[in-house]
Formats: C-alpha cells, sequence, structure tokens
C-alpha cells in the first residue's frame, strides 16, 4: 500500500495540475486507487486528504465514529459526490473526471459518468427499492434500461439473483411487503443484476432490526468470497473481522490506520482506534 | 304561513328538466365535460414540462417558469378568458376564427376557452408536479443512477411515476374545480351547461328550478369524478403494494347486518386463526372499540 503514504504527501497533487500518468497506468491490481480525495460541504471539510488502495477481489471495511467522511468517501468512489481535489481511479479509469487538453480535471458528461457507475454496484442504508415496482422489476430495471437486456432474458437474470440471496419465493412481492432484512437483499441482488466489477456498501445493516442483520450479512459473505470487491462502511465489527481482508479506520477526514482485521483490532497502534474500539465493545 | 304567500315552486318543470334535460342542455353538459377533460389533459402534460423546467440548469427557463405562474395564478381566470378571446382581438394579436374539421366545427370560443383553461390550470399544475417530484425520496433518484442510468432516465424511469402518486389526488381537486370554473366561459359565450342553463331562465323564468337543476348536474360530475379518482388512488397504491381501507361508506355498507350482532364484550378478542404473513406469525385479531368492528393484525418476531 506505498501509494498512499507518497501520494499522501505529495499534497500538490490536485485538480489544477494532475499527473497524467497516474490516471493512464494504474497498477493493474487495484480495482480502485484512491489518492489525496479532498471534499468539503461549504465551510465543514469532510475529507483531508484520503488516500486507499482496494485491490481486485479484496473486501475493505471502513470504520470509524459518525461523520468521519467515511460515508462520504465511499460516495465519493462512484461520484455521488464531486471530490475539490486528488483523483479516483476505479479500475482503470479515472472516476467523474477527464483531463482536458491542457492536463487539468474537469468533470466528466453526465452519460459518461453513468456508464462508468453502471460497473459499480452501490448498497444503500435505507435499501431505496423503487416502491411501486415488485423485486423482480426492482432487480432488472436496470439490465433492462440500461443495458438494454431483453425482457425474458432480464427477468432470468432477477429470478436466478433473487434465488441466490434466498428471495426466490418473493419475486413478485413490492417493497411495503417485504421485511428490511428481505429488502436490503432485493438491494444487493438490484446491485449484481448489472454485474459490478465492484459493490460499495454504505451501512447496509445500520437500518435492520437486529434478528434480520444475520441474513444481509450472510449474502455479502458469500459474495465475499465469490471473489467480489467490496468497500464497505460498517459499524458490525464481527463481520469485519470474519470478511474483511483489511480494516480501515477513519477519523475526522482521514485515514488513521488501516491493517488486517486481527491486528487492528487486536493491536490497534493508533490511540484514536483504540478509544474507538473501546466504545464499541 | 309563508307557504301560500310567495313560495313558487314549478314542481313539474323542475323535476322534467332534472329527468328529460333538453337537448340543448345536454349539449352544454357535453361541452362542459369536453372543455374540462381537454384543458387539464393538456394543462397536466404542460405542467409536467413546468415543473421540469423549473428543475433546470438554465436560469432564465426558471425564471420564465416563475413568472408565467405568477401572472396566471395572480389573475382572474374570468380576466384571462376576456383578455384571450376579446382582448388579443382587439388589440390586433391574435383573433379566433372557427376551425372546420369535415363536417365537424370548433367554435372560436371554444378554442379561446381551452386555451384560456389550460393556461391557468397549468399553472397549478406545475405548482402541484413540482411539489410531488420534491416529494419522491432523493434516494430514488441515486439508486437509479447507482444501477448507471442517465439523470434523464432515473427522472424518467424511477422519479416521475413515483410523483404520480403524490399527483392524482390534488389533481382530483383541481379537476373538480375545472368542471365547476367552465361555467367561467358562458362570458363569452360558449354554450357549455351554465349558459344553456341561463337561456332557459330567460324563456321560462323558473330562475330557483333551472338553477337547482344545473347545481344538481354539476353536483353529479363532480361526484362521478369522486369515484373515478378514488379508484385511480386505489390503483395506483396497489401498484405500490400498499392496501388501503376500503371507502367509509363501503366498509359501513358492508357491516350493517354485522353491526346489530356486535355485543359488547372485551374489547380485544383474539380468534383463533392465527397464520403466516411473510413468514412471520400473525394473530387475527378483532377489536371492538364501539359499535363498528375493526379488524387489526398483530404481528412480530416468532413465539411472542
Amino acid at each position: 500500500m506505498a501509494p498512499r503514504g507518497a501520494r499522501g504527501k505529495a499534497a500538490v497533487l490536485d485538480a489544477a495540475a494532475p499527473s497524467l500518468d497516474a490516471a493512464d497506468s494504474p497498477s493493474p491490481d487495484a480495482m480502485v486507487e484512491a489518492s489525496d480525495v479532498h471534499k468539503r460541504f461549504g465551510p465543514l471539510e469532510v475529507l483531508k486528504g484520503v488516500s486507499l488502495t482496494v485491490g481486485r477481489g479484496e473486501v475493505v471495511v471502513l470504520i470509524g465514529a459518525s461523520g468521519s467522511g467515511k460515508t462520504t468517501f465511499l460516495r465519493c468512489i462512484n461520484h455521488f459526490e464531486r471530490i475539490d481535489r486528488g483523483q479516483i481511479v476505479v479500475n482503470g479509469r479515472l472516476i467523474g473526471y477527464r483531463t482536458d487538453g491542457r492536463g487539468r480535471l474537469v468533470e466528466e458528461r453526465a452519460k459518461t459518468i453513468a456508464r462508468q457507475r453502471a460497473e459499480i454496484g452501490f448498497v444503500f442504508q435505507h435499501f431505496n427499492l423503487y416502491p411501486n415496482k415488485s423485486a423482480l422489476q426492482n432487480v432488472t430495471l436496470g439490465p433492462r434500461k440500461v443495458r438494454k437486456m431483453p425482457r425474458e432474458q432480464a427477468d432470468e437474470l432477477g429470478r436466478r439473483l433473487l434465488r441466490r440471496v434466498g428471495l426466490e419465493s418473493k419475486v413478485d412481492v413490492h417493497p411495503a411487503q417485504l421485511s428490511g432484512g428481505q429488502k436490503q437483499r432485493v438491494a444487493i441482488a438490484r446491485a449484481l443484476a448489472m454485474q459490478p466489477k465492484l459493490i460499495l456498501f454504505d451501512e447496509p445493516t445500520s437500518a435492520l432490526d437486529p434478528e434480520m442483520i444475520g441474513e444481509v450479512l450472510a449474502v455479502m459473505r458469500d459474495l465475499a468470497k465469490e471473489g467480489m470487491t467490496m468497500v464497505v462502511v460498517s459499524h458490525e465489527m464481527g463481520f469485519a473481522r470474519e470478511v474483511a481482508d483489511r480494516v480501515v479506520m477513519m477519523d475526522d477526514g482521514a485515514i488513521v490506520e488501516e491493517g488486517p482485521p486481527a491486528q487492528l483490532f487486536d493491536h490497534p497502534t493508533h490511540e484514536r482506534t483504540r478509544s474507538f474500539l473501546a466504545k464499541l465493545l | 304561513m309563508f307557504a301560500t304567500a310567495g313560495l313558487h315552486f314549478n314542481t313539474s318543470f323542475f323535476w322534467n328538466s332534472l329527468v328529460h334535460p333538453s337537448t340543448a342542455f345536454l349539449q352544454g353538459l357535453e361541452t362542459t365535460v369536453y372543455l374540462a377533460v381537454i384543458a387539464q389533459s393538456l394543462a397536466t402534460i404542460i405542467g409536467l414540462l413546468l415543473a421540469l423546467a423549473r428543475r433546470s440548469k438554465i436560469a432564465p427557463l426558471r425564471a420564465f417558469v416563475w413568472v408565467y405562474t405568477w401572472i396566471f395564478r395572480g389573475t382572474p381566470l374570468l380576466i384571462q378568458l376576456v383578455i384571450v378571446y376579446d382582448g388579443l382581438a382587439a388589440a390586433g394579436i391574435y383573433t379566433f376564427n372557427n376551425i372546420s374539421i369535415g363536417s365537424f366545427v370548433i367554435p372560436s370560443v371554444v378554442q379561446a376557452a381551452v386555451v384560456t383553461f389550460t393556461l391557468n390550470e397549468a399553472a397549478y399544475m406545475g405548482e402541484i408536479i413540482r411539489a410531488a417530484l420534491n416529494a419522491v425520496d432523493p434516494g430514488q433518484f441515486e439508486a437509479a443512477m447507482s444501477t448507471g442510468m442517465s439523470p434523464g432516465q432515473a427522472m424518467r424511469l424511477v422519479v416521475v411515476p413515483q410523483a404520480v402518486r403524490f399527483v392524482v389526488p390534488p389533481l382530483g381537486n383541481d379537476f373538480n374545480a375545472m368542471m365547476k370554473n367552465t361555467s367561467l366561459a358562458s362570458v363569452i359565450g360558449v354554450s357549455e351547461m351554465f349558459l344553456v342553463t341561463q337561456e332557459i331562465n330567460s324563456s321560462t323564468f323558473n330562475t330557483f328550478e333551472i338553477y337547482a337543476v344545473a347545481a344538481i348536474y354539476y353536483l353529479a360530475l363532480t361526484t362521478v369524478w369522486g369515484f373515478i379518482q378514488s379508484a385511480i388512488e386505489r390503483r395506483i397504491d396497489r401498484r405500490w403494494g400498499i392496501v388501503r381501507p376500503r371507502r367509509p361508506w363501503s366498509s359501513w355498507v358492508a357491516s350493517w347486518g354485522r353491526r346489530r350482532v356486535a355485543t359488547a364484550g372485551s374489547p380485544v378478542e383474539a380468534r383463533g386463526s392465527s397464520g403466516t404473513i411473510l413468514e412471520r406469525n400473525v394473530l387475527d385479531v378483532v377489536v371492538r372499540p364501539g359499535p363498528r368492528q375493526q379488524r387489526g393484525l398483530l404481528w412480530g418476531p416468532r413465539d411472542e
């Protein structure tokens, strides 16, 4: 994970003078390469230079207190949020921006950004299922309208994915008639339907009743086993310990510590990590 | 003892006009309905465009919509009618002429009325649709975008269809008002129901009777619309997987038989028919707070 330290210190890398080669020749093993990402909401600086590399097939769990910037950082990875400085490369391509003739970063056209997002699944804290559509239609809308997949083929794909998350009996049911855990599993199937290279999870179990958390984590665990690249913002330390390849602790808009779960949970080196973990236990 | 002193109510004229309305009256009724339907439909389409323009990135477009809404909501419909039909002609800007399509003629006054009602109602529909679009959870737009839809696709395929649910109740309200407001078109000479009623009045002088008949016909129109509207709302709810309680009168009618046998008892009575819904245990419970039965479901985690 050398790039983090190196680029973090090279703070001159900003929107006005990016280095072209960083976008066009990423390390081939990396799915996500974020370097020196800065983001502010008005006077509030939410991200103060975050650099993180996520390898292909890697599961990274972001932890930290609320307000530490982990959700904002996640939303930057599929350009739900514009960034003020730095850059994010996903699967070898700069996300949300392109370099113009003079080497400056300018925001991509909406259509291009949409095409990039199609490759990146996103699972929301509050599911955000389409309430006016059945579980199956929720899953198939993307493939049908974005990938122009014929209806029969999309339905077949949708059924297969709903079976995979254990909801084959809920194909024609509307979100209003599903439990929270079932909704989140449909949402995961919806993300999978676009055959993403990477899935981002924004506190996927925070809005669930305790007895439903397990069923969602089980689906996520299966995905991880199948080699899906995942970036997960979560407070589920048990899940992080078991499934994550790497846990990243964020505080006050920056990464304070990262490492394999065993190391980070059992021997945290940073004081903030220690006090954060102590509060959870 | 005022009954004989001055009360004149021509009962047979009233009944005759109500049950066997004249052809002219029925044509007036027809004009009222199609004026309202056409104007409301066009206004809904224009209203959607206004609402979308209001969200546009282009500032002059937003300003135009603001000014448009300000003017059409801020001035009386009656004055708008007269300006569109008489004012524009008098100023030499535009004169409405009859249009013939084959043997069918659209009178100039009807064109002016449709245009005015449409432009006026579009201002209101624009605001209604704008509020409805805002009422859709922003997370829906994001969810659509997360599956790779463009902003346009996300609006068209996800946000707008959901806004429909919030549009229908106020739209129904406006259409109710529209059917009655078409009577204003009488001032420019559209032979809708009110103008025909006036004509019948001036030839028969049964003033109270004929206006009462007209009022009843307007009431019938708005009542029928009320039923249609609730059918539409119910249909949309079903599409959302929401089952609404039945209309007050239908549950009243349905409970009429049971009401008499319902006796005072324990306020909550658990019936034997427990079952499962969505893999969860459910008890079928009948609550009796008063004379009317209410049925509810208790559900929660298993074994509770």
